[in-house]
């Protein structure tokens, strides 16, 4: 813990460390965006060199919705890391990751429409009603838009700070959903989902410690 | 490994079996010993007798490409596959299953037959005239390739067994053998795998005893060296790697009907109006291709086995 002789004001302050400037948190950023587009890259070259196995639309379809959840799971790491480390600029890094996941369920979520359901909206709808799996996927989806949309200073100065955290709630529920989207369609063997929701649980869990310790 | 025309081959050429295992242990011992130079070479040899080609192989002509179908690559058959003593991923058996044993190998055939035996595995590949056969392949996960397989009708299996009047069902159980197979730690599925047919599904022309596929033996991935192939219905339904067919008089509870009663069922027909209870089976996609097919109704081999469902209600025995 490093004390310093606050310029304008004789009392000491202390401070845990000096938190990274603006423009390494910049690039903090943009390292955090480079990274998350290392399993897109990755999806793009297989493709055009056959590296995605005999069912590359599967491939591709599972693939960017594992990489969403990753990217929640990510995003709602933030928090938790933030009071551990004590390190709150990491904050600034959220919203980054939060659109990072939303990224890549449009990507989800474009492979479906188009590679297997080639737009038609008759069969959309179809799978929506009739396929419990994909309802709860279409919900996660559709509760994801406002998160991504209201993801910027400008809108958050015009909703308030209240109205906006109420919206950016929703989080848990996607994550719940997604965790819920990939348990339902799995056929048998439920590994990869039970792990998915593991992380969650956890993540849930240290923010509902955290809230009771400070209501105490 | 010089593939020669039968008419090539002496009779005095040929060894007796004895012989032949006789000196493959010595060149086993002798390698081992590292005696013999060239030792990987022999390794090598040894696993690619999965990959050796089947003689004698006749193309049925019945059974030739169905009309405006084409075949998927050899690949694709290699490298997609549900076989869950090897791991539940589509790569996991063309990885894992390198360490499956197929020699020496036997089909025990039981229960309600007058003539029940043991039936070594090179005794099966002369039992019949090999015939290759393409056919439509769906798996119950809505894809489907078309691979030229190589067998003969199980009816000529049955036919030498004799089964008696009450044997009504016919039970194929898969090797479960924990030493080679890492899956089986795994309680995903209910081991060791078996499957089963009526009597007449089993005596069915389509019904293929399979050894082989590309004129070639089973890759371990795809259920060497014996399996079974059912085209009208899901893949599942052809149990791999086999080790016992039993004879039955009730209907056998199969590994999948154990696993999810509401998904899977005995019957197992290829439907695309009878939906999996968590996805639809109207459309399939043919691996290689980018669109998706329709599914066809008994995977297109309905004028072949509808009769033997007649009048049956096809959603309650799904």
């Amino acid at each position: 813990m490093a004390l310093h002789l606050a310029s304008s004001n004789p009392v000491l302050v202390a401070r845990t460390w000096k938190a990274p400037s603006t423009s390494t948190v910049q690039r903090a950023k943009w390292v955090l965006i480079v990274l998350g587009m290392l399993p897109l890259m990755r999806l793009v070259v297989g493709f055009f060199t056959n590296q995605l196995g005999a069912n590359p639309i599967e491939l591709i379809t599972r693939s960017t919705g594992t990489w969403t959840l990753v990217g929640l799971a990510v995003t709602l790491s933030i928090t938790p890391l933030r009071k551990l480390l004590n390190w709150p600029w990491l904050v600034r890094l959220r919203r980054t990751a939060g659109l990072l996941a939303f990224f890549y369920v449009c990507l989800h979520f474009t492979t479906y429409i188009w590679f297997d359901r080639f737009f038609d909206v008759e069969d959309i709808i179809k799978d929506v009603i009739k396929r419990p799996f994909i309802t709860v996927g279409f919900a996660a989806f559709l509760l994801f838009i406002p998160l991504a949309v209201t993801s910027n200073n400008a809108i958050i100065k015009k909703l308030g700070a209240k109205l906006w955290q109420r919206i950016h709630y929703l989080v848990y529920v996607i994550a719940i959903l997604g965790v819920v989207h990939y348990w339902w369609l799995v056929k048998k063997d439920l590994t990869q989902p039970i792990i998915y929701a593991c992380v969650f649980a956890v993540l849930f869990a240290l923010r509902i410690m955290w809230k009771l310790k400070s209501s105490k | 490994m010089l593939i020669r025309r039968p008419s090539d081959i002496l009779p005095s050429e040929i060894n007796s079996e004895t012989e032949f295992n006789a000196r493959r242990d010595w060149l086993k011992q002798a390698a081992g010993l590292g005696l013999i130079a060239g030792l990987p070479a022999l390794a090598a040899h040894d696993a690619q007798a999965q990959g050796a080609k089947l003689m004698g192989v006749k193309p049925n002509p019945t059974y030739a490409m169905p009309t405006g179908e084409k075949l998927n690559k050899f690949d694709e058959l290699k490298n997609y596959c549900n076989f869950y003593e090897f791991g539940t991923d589509k790569t996991d058996p063309p990885v894992m299953a390198k360490s499956l044993k197929t020699r020496p190998w036997t089909v025990a055939v039981e229960g309600e037959v007058l003539k029940p035996q043991v039936f070594d595995i090179d005794t099966l590949y002369k039992l019949a005239p090999l015939e290759e056969r393409i056919y439509r392949f769906r798996c119950v996960e809505a894809w489907s390739m078309v691979i030229p397989w190589v067998g003969f009708p199980l009816s000529e299996l049955i036919k030498q067994v004799q089964p008696k009047g009450n044997a009504k069902f016919v039970e194929f159980v898969t090797l479960a053998d924990k030493a080679q197979m890492p899956g089986l730690r795994s309680g995903v599925l209910d081991w060791p795998y078996t499957e089963g047919l009526r009597m007449d599904e089993a005596m069915h022309p389509l019904t293929l005893l399979t050894l082989g596929a590309f004129g070639e033996m089973l890759p371990n991935q795809n259920g060497a060296p014996v399996r079974m192939i059912v085209p009208w219905k899901y893949g599942f339904k052809g149990g791999k790697s086999i080790v016992k067919i039993r004879f039955v008089e009730k209907e056998p509870r199969t590994a999948w009907v154990k696993a999810g009663p509401g998904e899977y069922g005995f019957y197992s027909n290829v439907n695309p109006t009878v939906d999996h209870s968590r996805w639809s089976q109207a459309s399939e996609r043919r691996l290689g291709e980018f669109g998706k097919r329709k599914t066809l109704m008994y995977n297109g081999y309905g004028d072949q086995v509808a009769s033997m469902y007649a009048g049956m209600d096809l959603k309650k025995f799904f």
